[in-house]
Protein backbone atom coordinates (compact mmCIF):
# COMPACT_ATOMS: atom_id res chain seq x y z
CA UNK A 1 0.00 0.00 0.00
CA UNK A 2 1.38 3.37 -0.92
CA UNK A 3 1.94 6.12 1.61
CA UNK A 4 -1.07 8.26 2.49
CA UNK A 5 -0.38 11.98 2.34
CA UNK A 6 -3.11 14.31 3.55
CA UNK A 7 -3.87 17.64 1.86
CA UNK A 8 -5.85 20.07 4.00
CA UNK A 9 -8.54 22.18 2.38
CA UNK A 10 -9.41 25.33 4.29
CA UNK A 11 -12.09 27.76 3.11
CA UNK A 12 -10.08 29.77 0.58
CA UNK A 13 -7.42 27.15 -0.20
CA UNK A 14 -6.48 27.24 -3.90
CA UNK A 15 -3.71 24.75 -4.53
CA UNK A 16 -5.08 21.68 -2.78
CA UNK A 17 -5.94 19.96 -6.09
CA UNK A 18 -2.46 20.57 -7.50
CA UNK A 19 -0.85 19.34 -4.27
CA UNK A 20 -2.92 16.15 -4.46
CA UNK A 21 -1.92 15.70 -8.10
CA UNK A 22 1.79 16.15 -7.25
CA UNK A 23 1.44 13.52 -4.52
CA UNK A 24 -0.19 11.14 -7.00
CA UNK A 25 2.53 11.74 -9.60
CA UNK A 26 5.19 11.00 -6.98
CA UNK A 27 3.52 7.64 -6.35
CA UNK A 28 1.70 8.23 -3.05
CA UNK A 29 -2.01 8.35 -2.25
CA UNK A 30 -3.43 11.83 -1.61
CA UNK A 31 -6.02 11.99 1.15
CA UNK A 32 -8.36 14.98 1.33
CA UNK A 33 -8.50 16.52 4.82
CA UNK A 34 -11.13 19.14 5.67
CA UNK A 35 -10.35 22.05 8.00
CA UNK A 36 -13.15 20.93 10.32
CA UNK A 37 -11.95 17.30 10.55
CA UNK A 38 -11.51 15.94 14.04
CA UNK A 39 -9.16 13.17 12.90
CA UNK A 40 -6.30 12.80 10.44
CA UNK A 41 -7.62 9.65 8.68
CA UNK A 42 -4.39 7.70 9.28
CA UNK A 43 -2.24 9.86 7.02
CA UNK A 44 1.53 9.42 7.10
CA UNK A 45 2.28 13.06 6.22
CA UNK A 46 0.43 16.30 5.57
CA UNK A 47 0.66 19.08 2.98
CA UNK A 48 -0.79 22.48 3.85
CA UNK A 49 -1.46 23.98 0.41
CA UNK A 50 -1.34 27.51 -0.93
CA UNK A 51 -4.24 29.89 -1.19
CA UNK A 52 -5.99 32.39 1.02
CA UNK A 53 -7.32 30.42 3.98
CA UNK A 54 -10.21 32.25 5.64
CA UNK A 55 -9.70 35.07 3.13
CA UNK A 56 -6.34 35.98 4.71
CA UNK A 57 -8.43 37.93 7.23
CA UNK A 58 -6.57 39.24 10.28
CA UNK A 59 -3.18 37.95 9.07
CA UNK A 60 -2.34 35.24 6.52
CA UNK A 61 -2.73 31.89 8.28
CA UNK A 62 -3.79 33.42 11.60
CA UNK A 63 -7.29 31.96 11.67
CA UNK A 64 -6.31 28.65 10.03
CA UNK A 65 -4.08 27.83 12.99
CA UNK A 66 -7.21 27.52 15.15
CA UNK A 67 -8.99 25.11 12.75
CA UNK A 68 -9.87 21.76 14.37
CA UNK A 69 -7.66 19.80 11.95
CA UNK A 70 -4.72 22.12 12.69
CA UNK A 71 -4.76 21.42 16.42
CA UNK A 72 -4.23 17.73 15.57
CA UNK A 73 -1.53 18.52 13.00
CA UNK A 74 0.34 20.85 15.40
CA UNK A 75 0.29 18.19 18.11
CA UNK A 76 1.49 15.40 15.77
CA UNK A 77 4.07 17.57 14.01
CA UNK A 78 5.74 18.21 17.34
CA UNK A 79 6.33 14.47 17.66
CA UNK A 80 7.48 13.80 14.11
CA UNK A 81 4.56 13.90 11.65
CA UNK A 82 6.03 15.19 8.36
CA UNK A 83 4.35 18.45 7.31
CA UNK A 84 5.06 20.56 4.23
CA UNK A 85 3.51 24.02 4.15
CA UNK A 86 3.54 25.74 0.78
CA UNK A 87 2.92 29.50 0.51
CA UNK A 88 -0.20 30.01 2.66
CA UNK A 89 0.74 26.71 4.29
CA UNK A 90 4.13 28.21 5.23
CA UNK A 91 2.31 31.21 6.69
CA UNK A 92 0.10 28.86 8.72
CA UNK A 93 3.16 26.96 10.04
CA UNK A 94 4.75 30.25 11.18
CA UNK A 95 1.52 31.45 12.79
CA UNK A 96 1.28 28.07 14.53
CA UNK A 97 4.86 28.51 15.82
CA UNK A 98 5.92 25.19 14.29
CA UNK A 99 8.42 27.31 12.36
CA UNK A 100 10.10 30.51 13.56
CA UNK A 101 9.66 33.95 12.02
CA UNK A 102 6.77 35.30 9.97
CA UNK A 103 5.79 36.22 6.42
CA UNK A 104 4.96 39.83 5.70
CA UNK A 105 3.86 41.92 2.75
CA UNK A 106 6.28 41.94 -0.20
CA UNK A 107 8.63 44.90 0.23
CA UNK A 108 7.63 46.28 -3.21
CA UNK A 109 3.89 46.03 -2.34
CA UNK A 110 2.96 44.13 -5.52
CA UNK A 111 1.64 40.62 -5.89
CA UNK A 112 4.20 38.61 -7.85
CA UNK A 113 3.78 35.57 -10.09
CA UNK A 114 7.01 34.38 -11.69
CA UNK A 115 9.05 31.29 -12.42
CA UNK A 116 11.67 31.64 -9.70
CA UNK A 117 15.18 30.23 -9.51
CA UNK A 118 16.03 28.71 -6.12
CA UNK A 119 19.02 27.02 -4.58
CA UNK A 120 18.38 23.98 -2.41
CA UNK A 121 20.44 24.62 0.72
CA UNK A 122 19.51 21.68 2.92
CA UNK A 123 18.84 18.12 1.86
CA UNK A 124 18.64 16.97 5.46
CA UNK A 125 14.86 17.37 5.76
CA UNK A 126 12.28 14.70 5.06
CA UNK A 127 11.01 16.79 2.14
CA UNK A 128 14.30 17.60 0.37
CA UNK A 129 16.43 14.46 0.65
CA UNK A 130 16.06 13.69 -3.08
CA UNK A 131 17.88 16.91 -4.02
CA UNK A 132 21.63 17.49 -4.15
CA UNK A 133 22.95 20.26 -1.85
CA UNK A 134 23.43 23.42 -3.90
CA UNK A 135 21.13 22.20 -6.68
CA UNK A 136 19.40 25.03 -8.53
CA UNK A 137 15.77 24.63 -9.56
CA UNK A 138 13.04 26.77 -11.15
CA UNK A 139 9.49 26.59 -9.80
CA UNK A 140 6.58 29.07 -9.71
CA UNK A 141 6.40 31.72 -7.01
CA UNK A 142 3.18 33.65 -6.46
CA UNK A 143 2.50 35.70 -3.37
CA UNK A 144 1.55 39.05 -1.94
CA UNK A 145 2.85 38.41 1.54
CA UNK A 146 5.93 36.29 1.05
CA UNK A 147 8.62 38.36 2.69
CA UNK A 148 10.26 36.11 5.29
CA UNK A 149 11.20 38.02 8.44
CA UNK A 150 12.84 36.87 11.66
CA UNK A 151 15.22 38.30 14.23
CA UNK A 152 18.93 38.34 13.41
CA UNK A 153 19.48 35.72 16.13
CA UNK A 154 16.85 33.43 14.62
CA UNK A 155 18.31 33.85 11.13
CA UNK A 156 21.80 33.07 12.42
CA UNK A 157 20.45 29.95 14.13
CA UNK A 158 18.58 28.80 11.00
CA UNK A 159 21.70 29.13 8.86
CA UNK A 160 24.10 27.60 11.38
CA UNK A 161 21.79 24.61 12.00
CA UNK A 162 21.34 24.02 8.25
CA UNK A 163 17.61 24.70 8.54
CA UNK A 164 17.39 27.06 5.57
CA UNK A 165 15.92 24.70 3.00
CA UNK A 166 16.04 26.98 -0.05
CA UNK A 167 17.12 30.51 -0.98
CA UNK A 168 16.19 32.80 -3.85
CA UNK A 169 18.83 33.03 -6.58
CA UNK A 170 19.45 36.01 -8.84
CA UNK A 171 16.93 38.37 -7.33
CA UNK A 172 15.07 38.68 -4.08
CA UNK A 173 11.45 38.64 -5.25
CA UNK A 174 9.69 39.70 -2.06
CA UNK A 175 12.14 41.25 0.38
CA UNK A 176 12.75 38.06 2.37
CA UNK A 177 15.55 38.50 4.88
CA UNK A 178 18.78 36.88 3.64
CA UNK A 179 16.94 35.54 0.53
CA UNK A 180 15.22 32.83 2.57
CA UNK A 181 12.63 30.94 0.50
CA UNK A 182 12.05 28.02 2.85
CA UNK A 183 13.02 26.70 6.27
CA UNK A 184 12.59 23.62 8.45
CA UNK A 185 12.12 22.91 12.12
CA UNK A 186 14.98 21.43 14.16
CA UNK A 187 13.91 17.82 13.54
CA UNK A 188 13.53 18.34 9.78
CA UNK A 189 10.00 16.91 9.59
CA UNK A 190 8.29 20.31 9.21
CA UNK A 191 9.19 22.38 6.16
CA UNK A 192 7.74 25.68 4.99
CA UNK A 193 8.31 26.92 1.46
CA UNK A 194 7.05 30.11 -0.19
CA UNK A 195 7.44 28.93 -3.84
CA UNK A 196 5.21 26.21 -5.27
CA UNK A 197 6.76 22.82 -6.12
CA UNK A 198 3.29 21.35 -6.71
CA UNK A 199 2.93 23.55 -9.81
CA UNK A 200 6.13 22.14 -11.33
CA UNK A 201 5.49 18.42 -11.64
CA UNK A 202 4.46 18.02 -15.29
CA UNK A 203 5.99 19.42 -18.47
CA UNK A 204 2.53 20.31 -19.81
CA UNK A 205 1.53 22.61 -16.97
CA UNK A 206 4.71 23.70 -15.23
CA UNK A 207 7.86 25.57 -16.23
CA UNK A 208 9.89 22.51 -15.18
CA UNK A 209 9.39 19.28 -13.26
CA UNK A 210 11.79 20.49 -10.56
CA UNK A 211 9.07 20.28 -7.90
CA UNK A 212 8.79 16.49 -7.97
CA UNK A 213 11.71 15.70 -5.60
CA UNK A 214 9.89 17.39 -2.70
CA UNK A 215 7.20 14.74 -3.00
CA UNK A 216 9.44 11.76 -3.83
CA UNK A 217 11.68 12.68 -0.87
CA UNK A 218 8.88 12.27 1.62
CA UNK A 219 7.68 9.11 -0.08
CA UNK A 220 11.12 7.51 0.27
CA UNK A 221 11.45 8.47 3.91
CA UNK A 222 7.99 7.06 4.65
CA UNK A 223 8.67 3.82 2.81
CA UNK A 224 12.03 3.56 4.54
CA UNK A 225 10.35 4.04 7.90
CA UNK A 226 7.77 1.27 7.50
CA UNK B 1 -21.03 47.18 29.02
CA UNK B 2 -17.30 47.25 28.39
CA UNK B 3 -15.46 48.40 25.32
CA UNK B 4 -12.01 46.98 24.64
CA UNK B 5 -9.76 48.73 22.15
CA UNK B 6 -6.72 46.83 20.91
CA UNK B 7 -4.17 48.64 18.77
CA UNK B 8 -1.77 46.44 16.84
CA UNK B 9 1.37 47.69 15.10
CA UNK B 10 4.35 46.05 13.45
CA UNK B 11 7.42 46.04 15.68
CA UNK B 12 9.76 48.94 14.90
CA UNK B 13 12.39 46.65 13.36
CA UNK B 14 9.94 45.07 10.90
CA UNK B 15 9.73 46.76 7.49
CA UNK B 16 6.27 48.24 6.87
CA UNK B 17 5.82 48.54 3.07
CA UNK B 18 2.25 49.85 3.44
CA UNK B 19 3.37 52.59 5.82
CA UNK B 20 6.14 53.49 3.40
CA UNK B 21 3.67 53.74 0.50
CA UNK B 22 1.41 55.98 2.59
CA UNK B 23 4.42 58.13 3.50
CA UNK B 24 5.15 58.59 -0.20
CA UNK B 25 1.53 59.51 -0.93
CA UNK B 26 1.41 62.07 1.88
CA UNK B 27 4.51 63.73 0.46
CA UNK B 28 3.10 63.75 -3.07
CA UNK B 29 -0.08 65.39 -1.75
CA UNK B 30 1.90 68.25 -0.29
CA UNK B 31 2.40 67.28 3.34
CA UNK B 32 5.97 68.27 4.11
CA UNK B 33 8.27 66.87 6.74
CA UNK B 34 6.79 63.36 7.04
CA UNK B 35 9.68 61.47 8.62
CA UNK B 36 7.91 58.11 9.08
CA UNK B 37 4.52 56.37 8.75
CA UNK B 38 3.61 53.07 10.36
CA UNK B 39 0.29 51.45 9.50
CA UNK B 40 -1.48 49.39 12.17
CA UNK B 41 -4.83 47.85 13.01
CA UNK B 42 -7.44 48.69 15.60
CA UNK B 43 -9.96 46.25 17.05
CA UNK B 44 -12.98 47.67 18.89
CA UNK B 45 -14.63 44.94 20.92
CA UNK B 46 -17.90 45.53 22.74
CA UNK B 47 -18.67 43.18 25.60
CA UNK B 48 -21.70 42.61 27.77
CA UNK B 49 -21.01 43.42 31.42
CA UNK B 50 -17.76 44.52 32.96
CA UNK B 51 -14.46 43.04 31.83
CA UNK B 52 -12.74 41.63 34.90
CA UNK B 53 -11.22 38.50 36.41
CA UNK B 54 -10.77 35.45 34.15
CA UNK B 55 -12.45 37.14 31.23
CA UNK B 56 -10.00 40.07 31.39
CA UNK B 57 -7.09 37.62 31.49
CA UNK B 58 -8.45 35.71 28.48
CA UNK B 59 -8.96 38.97 26.56
CA UNK B 60 -5.34 39.96 27.18
CA UNK B 61 -4.14 36.47 26.16
CA UNK B 62 -6.16 36.50 22.93
CA UNK B 63 -4.89 39.96 22.06
CA UNK B 64 -1.43 38.39 22.03
CA UNK B 65 -2.33 35.08 20.37
CA UNK B 66 -5.10 35.89 17.89
CA UNK B 67 -5.30 39.64 17.33
CA UNK B 68 -1.54 40.05 17.01
CA UNK B 69 1.43 37.88 16.11
CA UNK B 70 4.10 38.37 18.80
CA UNK B 71 6.84 37.52 16.30
CA UNK B 72 6.27 40.69 14.29
CA UNK B 73 3.70 42.81 16.13
CA UNK B 74 3.13 44.66 19.41
CA UNK B 75 -0.30 45.36 20.83
CA UNK B 76 -1.73 47.86 23.29
CA UNK B 77 -5.03 47.10 25.00
CA UNK B 78 -7.29 49.59 26.76
CA UNK B 79 -10.58 48.89 28.49
CA UNK B 80 -13.44 51.30 29.05
CA UNK B 81 -15.77 49.69 31.58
Amino acid sequence: MSARIGVVTFPGSLDDADAARAIRIAGATPVALWHGDANLHDVDAVVLPGGFSYGDYLRCGAIAKFAPVMSLIIEKAQVGLPVLGICNGFQILCESHLLPGALTRNDHQHFICVDQKLQIESTETLWTSDFVPGQQIVIPLKNGEGGYVASEATLDELFSENRVVATYVGNNPNGSYRNVAGISNKAGNVVGLMPHPEHAVEALTGPTTDGIPFFTSILKSLVGAT
Amino acid sequence: MARVVVNVALKPEILDPQGRAVQGALGRLGLTGVSDVRQGKQFIIDLEGELEGDRAELMEKLAGELLSNPVIEDFALTVEN
